[in-house]
């Protein structure tokens, strides 16, 4: 006999309750925790970096990369002075909360104040998994074009804040920020943003300042 | 790309709903898919005859219910579908709007048999 069951259960529930526990990991030794999305090429890594030298001496940033291949970025991250784990997805186009669980017990939590964790290039998948980070920030640029967020819903909904990169190509490329900034504002109405330059520096301090106040403010609680 | 965990975890819920109920075969499977969430059904029917096979799954029929993007104006409350390159308000121009439904992602019912 045929029986109708009732399930209504998130599809990625089992990834969300492994985020929870990462989640409990970095409470537990009071480290915030920001997961960084992007479409390849955006500037995660320049960000990363700049944000590495810019906070020296204020903040201890510990790094985990996700790629598909190679260490290249996670070596990038040591040689500005964070302490990095690369983690391989072997083709997967995101991480995961598994594959973060792995890379935390890499790192040692109690000499660290912040951990920034660098997803795969790609703005579709890594929306859809939980990481257990604290915040997410999207890391948007110049030459990608001012559509994404109409293009890429999910992506830009989810996120705590966005970073426009590469504003030193504005007078290069064709790019209208009102029609960007308007998409945002429907998908996450309100959400923090920065415009800058990872290259010649422009605007990087109101980011530098946003990061050490929220990491300020999350030891308050 | 995300389709083969996104399948995976289809059949790790399903056959754990089935096995509280000691069901022996699962037959059908309903998905709730909203328009933002992104998934494929097609990617996912592929990877779901893969990894079904030799579980009590195997064979059953995926139904996909697609949900479209609805919006509703928090300023004028007209709700509404959005057009591709314009995600304000049709009617007053607002850009304070809520997603009312269209990021649905979950597995809604399975049918078993005992």
């Amino acid at each position: 006999m045929t029986q109708r069951i009732p399930v209504v259960e998130k599809i990625l529930s089992a990834n969300d309750r492994l985020a929870l526990e990462n989640q409990a990991r970095f409470d537990g030794a009071h480290v915030l925790a920001l997961n960084f999305m992007a479409s390849p090429g955006a500037g995660k890594t320049s960000l990363i970096e700049q944000t590495v030298k810019g906070l020296q001496g204020h903040l201890r940033i510990g790094m985990i990369n996700g790629d598909i291949a190679t260490s290249m970025d996670a070596d990038r991250a040591q040689a500005a002075g964070a302490i990095a784990v690369q983690i391989n997805t072997g083709g997967d186009c995101h991480l995961d909360a598994v594959m973060v669980q792995s890379a935390i017990a890499q790192l040692d939590l109690t000499v660290l104040d912040l951990v920034i964790i660098e997803n795969v290039g790609n703005l579709i998948c890594p929306a859809e998994f939980k990481l257990g980070t604290h915040k997410s920030v999207l890391v948007a640029s110049i030459p990608e074009g001012d559509d994404k967020p109409y293009k890429y819903p999910g992506m830009y909904r989810g996120v705590d804040a966005v970073v426009i990169n590469k504003i030193d190509l504005l007078p290069y490329v064709p790019f209208r920020m009102d029609f960007f900034k308007k998409g945002i504002e429907v998908l996450n109405p309100g959400v923090t943003q920065f415009v800058l330059s990872c290259r010649t520096g422009e605007g990087l301090s109101g980011w530098l300042e946003w990061l050490q106040k929220q990491v300020k403010e999350y030891r308050k609680v | 790309m995300h389709e083969l965990a996104v399948t995976e975890s289809v059949l790790e819920i399903a056959i754990r709903h089935a096995r509280e109920q000691k069901a022996r075969k699962i037959t059908n499977l309903y998905l709730v898919i909203g328009q933002w969430s992104n998934v494929v059904d097609d990617s996912v029917q592929f990877y779901w005859d893969i990894i079904s096979e030799g579980t009590i799954a195997k064979g059953a029929t995926l139904h996909f219910r697609r949900v479209k993007v609805e919006l509703i104006c928090q300023d004028c409350g007209q709700e509404y579908q959005p057009a591709n390159d314009n995600l304000a308000c049709p009617k007053c121009g607002s850009t304070h709007v809520k997603v009312k439904t269209g990021e649905e992602f979950s597995l809604e019912a399975i049918d078993v048999e005992e």
